[in-house]
């Protein structure tokens, strides 16, 4: 147990060391000041000359947005073509059929807007050749999609009074040449030397020990998994995710694959310090989501290898905590730890079954993808917590008796109407999609949608649009999802979750960046403080999490009182 | 003035003009300006026709009777708390008007008819345009600008100062007010605003909500608050389905309830007042300001524009010392100065007088008889007396007395420009006092800095608003004065235009610019200005083109109204920061409540062990009502302001409305629910 312990602060320390350098590396890509990496400008200029892009165009937040949007809208057409057609593309040595379209269409969706909800299994909905042109390829655009995004409201909020927000396709292909790829590689080869594999070759016939065959699915795993985690993905090669031995090999790689979920989220902070040369604010909110961040996990990690009330009432031991759902490979504490780290950024890829764990670890998934800004998505977690630090910065601002302003420009009307729709449109998605879901389960009892009754079943439900609507993509699972009425309300959750928020944030910082830029004075309320970050945490807290107060009373606490 | 206004709060037809009217804003089509209590309204009429139903079948499902009609009126006292929050800020500000509109009764007017002849009519038919006449003892008839003459004016009834003040045609102190008395001479004046137009009326329908239109920063706050109200009915709606699958029941009242005590009732209750009051306090000022977004950025300001005479120093420069050159006597030097300035009618004249007296040098006016005055012109520079005995003696600018000097051939002694010199540096102005052209010597005029101003500069520097001052004088004693009042920065000899290119460059730079003016030349720097306050004894211009007019002509009114303009936005942070914490107490005192029947784990959550649901509930809507009228006078009054830095005061605040607003339901519902335990 104590080893395990040791494994969880091991991982905590190398994602807070790691981060801040990672972070200033970034700064300096979206910046185009001179990195090691500079040898990447050639196949840059290449895409920019093949795609027909003007590098040095610099765009408004409009254009901007509708660059974002439109490159979105390709990449669904291309997805779903591929997905359906697969059958008679190459690189499909198992044979597997071409997805029905509306499957397609809620994969398509899905990996679209970096949420990697999946109603299929990897090892018979795909082949090798949407494994790779579609899932990893949407795993790197749509990641660097929400980086590219940021780094538009990082140039918004660094500069003087502008028009311009930067240039879309640069950020979008500089993401995914010099901070995506790179440390995708580094991650795949530690896991090839791991045993995770890499091969063209179909499925492998074994004879176990015991004489039976057994059928092993394979593939250009290592691959497409370093993506998965990296830029915050989460959909699994294979349908058990990680905790499938060959996609997680052993602790060696927990530990590699957990720490790449989390590494860029908290990167990104700092570039944003780094970038708009305002590195206290950046480390005051860097602070303010770890402190949130590690809170969670030992709460989980404490529930998780305390074991389950339940069993120790049968009477049998739990030395090595609560096991059930979970790998004996990976252990109790690295189990809570993952789930933790993979809600609170927008991941969802899983090394153990949610549904599972203790209700209090449960409870705890849920309001960390409700918040969805402790790190959150690469790009877009900051960019939540963006829109909460503009109404923190509203209200404080009020207080000390001033017009508000953030950055030295101010916040009036049209921004605040933005973020607070923004901020609104996330327990909107969340509630009335699991009202409408508790509503019809509550009229139709034999509906079969639900593995557990009463409270836990709330659960069930309540974790999924939540996790839809925080494009995470993990599932509590015990959820019978595979029916339309499921498909269909995830799938706009997953889009209105996704934009939504984009757009918003996105045009905050270009109707902030257009404003004119007030000196700093002893009237100016500081947002690098203490204080204020103690105010941005009270705000998120009371209108985000409490919010969901009343669901999760009836859910997750209920089920942990009557445990 | 000050003294009475405060009790304006506690004044018995205030208050029942104001519980009037909180009945007659009940009226749908007023509520819905504000959104937040018109939801609350909306959700009390649906109480209302729960009650119906219930006394209509018998059906105790939801509750008794009783308890449900306890709850729909808690509910209709919030809705009238917050309209009477509204209408007392309102009865206080209109009250406030009307006693500075009582001056300005009907009076008769001897109104000038283009033929010349001049008739006696109501001050009601004057129209603007119009000529009127005023002799000593007459009432002004309406706000005008003197065409002709000068008088003396009490103008004690708008300003409450007692001491006459002189107003003239032409320049800048050439605006009369209706309801000012006229105290000596005739002045003929041409009505510049129609009765019912004035300022005073401007501000008074903005104060009674006819004209009254929210400002940028209210209109932000109420997207907000309509965005928290939006969450909540969705929590609310939501927690239907999920309870019934569940199978907990929830009564219609504690759903109702449970809403009306999440969404920020207090803050959206009195956010109109605290708008209301923000321009009261600012007339308790007699400040009239012509929009309530004025007020508010004052708070906002970064530069402020004042001018040195008058407001960093009193009114005009002193005599402080006498200084003969060489080889003259220092008494007779003295007498000198003192027959020089005998017959000076200017500040600094009578102040050489005072001085020599203090120096034991009298002048017995009868030995003056015969003595022949030169007044001072532009053209000269220059004034002083010429004896029956022959003797010119001349005072004034060093360099006209020299050339004065110069031109009779009169040496100019080598200590004189030392002496002038040195003066200047020290902030003084020289002025050269010469006998038959023979220079004799030097006074020197010192600014007095009005005491305490130094402290106030220092205060704004706290703020974090930049004070800049404005003089004609030279740039060395400009530098001077800036220095001992401890202003950031000065213009020194300066023209209106300069002043215009300052306000220009600092906005430029992103700053809030306030200024204060009287003069038809400061009128464009006056509209330039973000906050232009316009002294009442200034040119019709100079009104017009400020947003704001001060009543007492007093140009330390500025910084006055930036601390008002920051106790408004800081009333309306707190009470939303407290409004929105108090949910965290109520969330736990209501939700256990709802569920505790169905699911009795639940009870776990009753932190504050509420004696039963129904105590639980009623204890967090009455402290939802009660909170507000309890909140009223600090809604009315203001949160006061520390100039202590904004990360200081916002430590501050969150302290005080964040904590204490967590803090405070969870005692005050304690103690309502020990009360009602008795009952329910």
């Amino acid at each position: 147990m104590n080893t395990e312990i040791l494994g969880v602060i091991l991982q905590w320390t190398l994602l807070v060391v790691l981060c801040y350098p990672l972070g200033r590396y970034i700064a300096k890509v979206y910046r185009g000041e001179r990195t090691w990496l500079d040898c990447m400008a050639p196949v840059e200029r290449g895409i920019y000359k093949f795609c027909g892009i003007d590098p040095a165009q610099e765009m408004n937040w409009k254009q901007f947005l509708k660059a974002l949007l439109t490159v979105n809208l390709f990449w669904f057409f291309w997805g779903m073509l591929l997905l359906v057609l697969q059958g008679w593309l190459p690189l499909n040595p198992d044979g597997n059929p071409g997805q029905s379209p509306d499957l397609a269409f809620n994969t398509c969706i899905s990996f679209m807007v970096n949420c990697n909800l999946q109603h299929y299994s990897g090892e018979t909905g795909l082949s090798y050749f949407t494994q790779l042109f579609v899932i990893m390829l949407f795993q790197f655009v749509t990641a660097a999609c929400g980086m590219a995004a940021m780094a538009g409201v990082m140039k918004a909020l660094a500069g003087k009074t502008t028009k311009t927000i930067g240039n879309f396709w640069v950020f979008l292909t500089r993401s995914v040449t010099r901070i995506l790829m790179p440390l995708s590689l580094v991650v795949g080869i530690l896991l090839v030397v791991n045993g995770t594999p890499m091969s063209f070759d179909g499925k492998q016939t074994l004879t176990t020990l015991e004489g039976a065959e057994q059928v092993i699915s394979q593939g250009p795993t290592a691959a497409i998994v370093p993506i998965k985690q990296l830029g915050t993905n989460g959909g699994g090669y294979f349908g058990t995710n990680s905790a499938h031995p060959l996609e997680n090999p052993n602790a060696f790689t927990n530990i590699l694959e957990c720490w790449s979920i989390l590494i860029l989220p908290m990167a990104m902070v700092f570039a944003f310090g780094f970038y708009t040369r305002r590195r206290r604010l950046a480390a005051w909110i860097f602070g303010v989501m770890l402190f949130a961040y590690t809170a969670g996990v030992i709460v989980s990690v404490w529930q998780e290898t305390a074991g389950s009330p339940q069993i120790d009432r049968m009477g049998i031991a739990q030395e090595l905590g609560s096991m059930e759902g979970k790998e004996i490979r990976i252990g109790s504490a690295a189990s809570a730890m993952w789930g933790m780290t993979t809600t609170v950024t927008s991941n969802g890829s899983v090394n153990s079954m949610h549904d599972s764990q203790t209700p209090l670890s449960g409870m705890l998934q849920m309001l960390n993808m409700q918040i969805n800004c402790w790190f959150g998505g690469v790009g877009v977690g900051w960019m939540n917590y963006f829109a909460f630090l503009i109404i923190a910065v509203f209200i404080s601002g009020l207080m000390v008796g001033r017009t508000p302003e953030f950055l030295g420009r101010k916040v009036e009307a049209r921004e605040m109407k933005i973020a607070t729709l923004v901020v609104l449109m996330h327990p909107f998605l969340i509630l009335v999609g699991t009202g409408i879901s508790a509503a019809i389960a509550a009229a139709n009892p034999e509906i079969g949608w639900l593995n557990n009754p009463s409270f836990h079943g709330l659960s069930e439900m309540l974790y999924e649009y939540t996790s839809s609507a925080a494009n995470n993509g993990s599932g509590f699972e015990g959820l019978g999802d595979n029916t339309p009425f499921w498909n269909i309300s995830t799938g706009i959750a997953l889009i209105m979750g996704r934009y939504f928020p984009i757009v918003g944030q996105v045009a905050i910082a270009g109707l902030l960046a257009s404003k004119k830029c007030i000196p700093e004075s002893a009237g100016t309320l500081r947002t690098d403080t203490g204080t204020f970050s103690l105010m941005t945490f009270a705000v998120i807290i009371i209108v985000a999490a409490l919010s969901f107060f009343p669901a999760l009373a009836l859910g997750p606490i209920a089920d942990y009182l009557t445990f | 003035m000050k003294q009475n206004q405060n009790n304006f709060l506690f004044d018995r037809t205030l208050l029942r003009r104001s519980l009037r009217a909180s009945f007659t804003k009940l009226d749908p089509r007023q509520m819905v300006k504000n959104p937040i209590m018109f939801t609350v309204e909306v959700v009390t009429f649906a109480m209302l026709l729960l009650l119906v139903w219930i006394a209509v079948t018998g059906d105790t499902s939801q509750g008794t009777l009783l308890y449900n009609s306890i709850v729909f009126l808690v509910l209709l006292l919030t809705v009238l708390f917050a309209n009477f929050a509204e209408a007392i800020a309102e009865a206080r500000g209109k009250a406030q008007a009307d006693s500075l509109r009582k001056t300005r009764e009907e009076t008769p007017a001897k109104r000038i008819e283009p033929d010349g002849q001049s008739h006696i009519v109501s001050s009601s038919a004057l129209k603007q345009g119009d000529l009127f006449e005023c002799v000593a003892g007459d009432t002004v008839a309406a706000d005008g600008e003197i065409v002709e003459g000068l008088a003396s004016i009490d103008e004690s009834a708008i300003t409450g100062e007692s001491a006459p003040v002189i107003r003239e045609a032409g320049g800048d102190k050439s605006s009369v007010t209706g309801g000012t008395k006229v105290l000596s001479d005739r002045i003929l004046v041409k009505v510049t605003a129609r009765p019912g137009e004035s300022f005073l009326d401007k501000m008074i329908a903005l104060v009674e909500g006819s004209s009254r239109q929210k400002t940028p920063n209210e209109i932000a706050l109420t997207i907000l608050l309509a965005g928290f109200t939006l969450v909540f009915v969705i929590v609310c709606a939501t927690l239907k389905p999920f309870a019934d699958y569940v199978g907990a029941n929830i009564t219609v009242a504690a759903f109702i309830s449970l809403f009306v005590c999440l969404i920020p009732t207090t803050i959206g209750g009195l956010l109109s007042a605290i708008g209301i009051a923000g321009m009261d306090r600012a007339l308790q000022a007699n400040v009239i300001t012509k929009s309530g977004k004025a007020v508010e950025t004052a708070g906002d300001i970064d530069t402020l524009l004042l001018d040195k005479t008058g407001t960093i120093t009193i009114g005009n420069r002193k005599a402080t010392n006498f200084y003969p050159v060489d080889g003259v006597d220092k008494k007779a030097f003295i007498r000198l100065c003192v027959l020089s300035s005998v017959a000076d009618p200017t500040p600094e004249g009578k102040s050489v007088v005072e001085l020599g007296a203090a120096e034991g040098v009298r002048i017995d006016p009868v030995s003056m008889v015969g003595v022949r005055m030169v007044k001072f012109t532009a053209e000269t520079k220059c004034s002083g007396v010429d004896m029956p005995d022959g003797r010119r003696i001349r005072k004034g600018a060093a360099e006209a007395i020299l050339r004065l000097a110069a031109e009779q051939g009169c040496a100019c002694p080598a200590e004189i420009a030392a002496t002038t010199r040195r003066i200047s540096e020290n902030g003084g102005t020289p002025l050269v006092v010469c006998e038959n052209e023979r220079i004799m010597g030097v006074i020197e005029l010192q600014d007095i800095i009005k005491t305490g101003i130094r402290e106030r500069f220092e205060r704004l520097r706290r703020m974090g608003v930049k004070t800049v001052m404005v003089t004609g004088d030279n740039p060395l004693t400009a530098k001077y004065i800036a220095e001992k009042a401890g202003v950031d920065d000065f213009i020194a000899e300066a023209k209106p235009e300069d002043k215009l290119e300052y306000i220009r460059r600092e906005q430029q730079s992103g700053k809030l610019v306030a200024m204060m003016g009287d003069g038809t030349n400061d009128a464009p720097a006056l509209a330039q200005a973000d906050v232009g306050v316009a002294m009442n004894s200034g040119t019709q211009a100079a009104k017009e083109a400020g947003n704001m007019v001060d009543l007492d002509n007093d140009p330390t009114k500025l910084i006055e109204i930036v601390e008002i303009g920051k106790q408004l936005l800081m009333t309306r942070g707190t009470l939303t920061t407290f409004s929105i914490a108090n949910d965290v107490a109520k969330y736990f005192a209501i939700v256990p409540a709802l569920f505790i029947a169905s699911i009795p784990s639940l009870g776990a959550l009753n932190i504050m062990h509420l004696h039963s649901p129904e105590s639980a509930i009623l204890s967090a809507v009455i402290f939802n009502a009660l909170i507000i009228p309890l909140l009223i006078p600090l809604a009315l009054r203001g949160v006061t302001y520390k100039p202590i830095g904004a990360s200081a005061l916002l430590r501050r605040n969150l302290f005080i409305y964040g904590l204490g607003g967590v803090v405070a339901p969870f005692i005050g519902i304690k103690l309502i629910d020990t009360l009602i335990s008795v009952f329910f």
